[in-house]
């Protein structure tokens, strides 16, 4: 009984200061504020139960946020979010060519225009900016967030990045789609 | 290297996950190059705008609570009924016998609570609050080097509500601690910071929220330091701040 209560209380002092961020990232991926409660109530109840399979010593936030995506993408809004994301990695390879100057464009976007931004992405380019500009994890601690390998993380977030910044651009122009 | 080259890396480099010595040669293109450097510029700004809208939901205090519960070692286990068959007696014994270890062990809370929430209301009664007065994280973070025997990082407060007063110098047990006095709409959060002890730890086991004649008061350790928030600010203002504060470690 100890050692379960000792366990217990170890799993909250990682897992409670992470509460904040794991509800914002829920709510941007399921877009529905009971959805994301329903989310974050799955993600700890599994961790916990889950909780004597996590190894002392590594990367305990990676661990959860990756409980938290698997069972987002398992939800029904999860499926019905990434069903047409299927061929994404195929085109790793193609370069990022450089699109017209942006800056200009881009000092003019505004706080709002972010958020409709992000909320209009796929939902994988949606999560892997957050997760890199909101939560500033490491490229690797991302790579260990959504079980991919390092490059596909820079490829990725590469290709999300400039479909925001087209987002961007294409509001910023008065080209509304 | 052509600057179509140089802005594919110029993301990563902003990441910081760059290679040091190719991270140096970007650098150098970056001081030649207008075109790049102002990419550059509009890319590092897009990050931190992005940094700044993708911090919109946050929970509800009620949701916080709920997970904290869901969270206690379960007491229905089946054996507690048999306990309770056996008697009511041996209860009635434990407690005679913990009773006063348990009430022990209240009592370094309170005493803690209470001189905490007295430093709070001596800073708002004082004519000088903080000895640095400051709304600029730079000028207040050196200023309590070579004060204290540890660092700490200052919260992001920018797109927030939050203003930063300043801060000073206090002591809580005979150690040296950080008071930083923070203001929201009309009301003043003190965020005191020490170096973690095991007292301390004992002292506060579990107590994550805490009322102390009507003020808020919300504790946790991170990197080997124990924080405090105490005000009469509502929760939510709490809860953001401390998020604040946990995501300035990182």
């Amino acid at each position: 009984m100890g050692r379960d209560r000792d366990k217990a209380q170890e799993f909250e002092q990682l897992a409670m200061p992470l509460f904040g961020p794991l509800y914002n990232l829920a709510q941007w991926l399921t877009q529905d504020r009971s959805d994301a409660e329903d989310l974050v109530q799955e993600t700890y109840a599994k961790a916990l139960k889950g909780f004597d399979s996590f190894q002392p010593g590594t990367n305990f936030r990676a661990w959860i946020y990756r409980i938290l995506r698997n069972t987002f993408l398992t939800s029904r809004t999860g499926l019905k979010a990434t069903a047409s994301l299927d061929d994404e990695e195929a085109d790793v390879a193609a370069p990022a060519t450089t699109d017209t100057p942006e800056s200009l464009l881009l000092a003019r976007a505004d706080h709002d225009a972010f958020q409709r931004a992000l909320q209009q992405l796929p939902v994988t380019h949606r999560e892997i900016i957050l997760l890199c500009d909101v939560e500033e994890m490491s490229y690797r601690e991302i790579a260990e967030a959504l079980a991919i390998p390092i490059g596909t993380v820079m490829s990725r977030l590469a290709r999300a990045r400039k479909a925001m910044r087209q987002l961007l651009q294409q509001w910023a122009t008065g080209a509304h789609s | 290297m052509s600057c179509d080259r140089w802005q594919e890396k110029i993301d990563v480099y902003l990441d910081a996950e760059l290679p040091e010595a190719e991270a140096h040669e970007l650098e150098a293109h970056l001081h030649d190059c207008s075109a790049c450097s102002s990419e550059a510029l509009a890319r590092s700004e897009m990050k931190r705008d992005i940094h700044l809208a993708g911090k919109a939901f946050a929970p509800s205090p009620e949701f916080r609570r709920r997970i904290q519960a869901s969270l206690e070692p379960k007491r229905t286990h089946p054996a507690w009924l048999w306990a309770a068959a056996v008697g009511a007696m041996g209860v009635a014994v434990l407690l005679i016998v913990l009773g006063p270890l348990l009430l022990r062990r209240e009592v370094p809370r309170e005493r803690l609570l209470s001189e905490l929430t007295d430093l709070h209301v001596t800073t708002l009664a004082s004519a000088n609050r903080v000895d640095v007065i400051s709304s600029d994280k730079h000028t207040v973070k050196p200023w309590f080097q070579g004060k204290l025997p540890f660092t700490f990082n200052l919260p992001e407060l920018e797109g927030s509500p939050f203003e930063l007063v300043g801060g000073k110098l206090t002591y809580l047990d005979q150690s040296p601690g950080a008071e930083l006095l923070f203001a929201v709409r009309k009301h003043v959060l003190s965020v005191f910071i020490f170096k973690d002890s095991p007292e301390l730890d004992r002292a506060l086991a579990n107590a994550e929220l805490m009322h102390k004649l009507s003020f808020n008061i919300e504790s946790w350790t991170a990197s080997g330091l124990r924080y405090f928030i105490i005000t009469d600010a509502g929760q939510t203002d709490v809860d953001d701040l401390r998020a604040r504060l946990v995501a300035a470690v990182q």
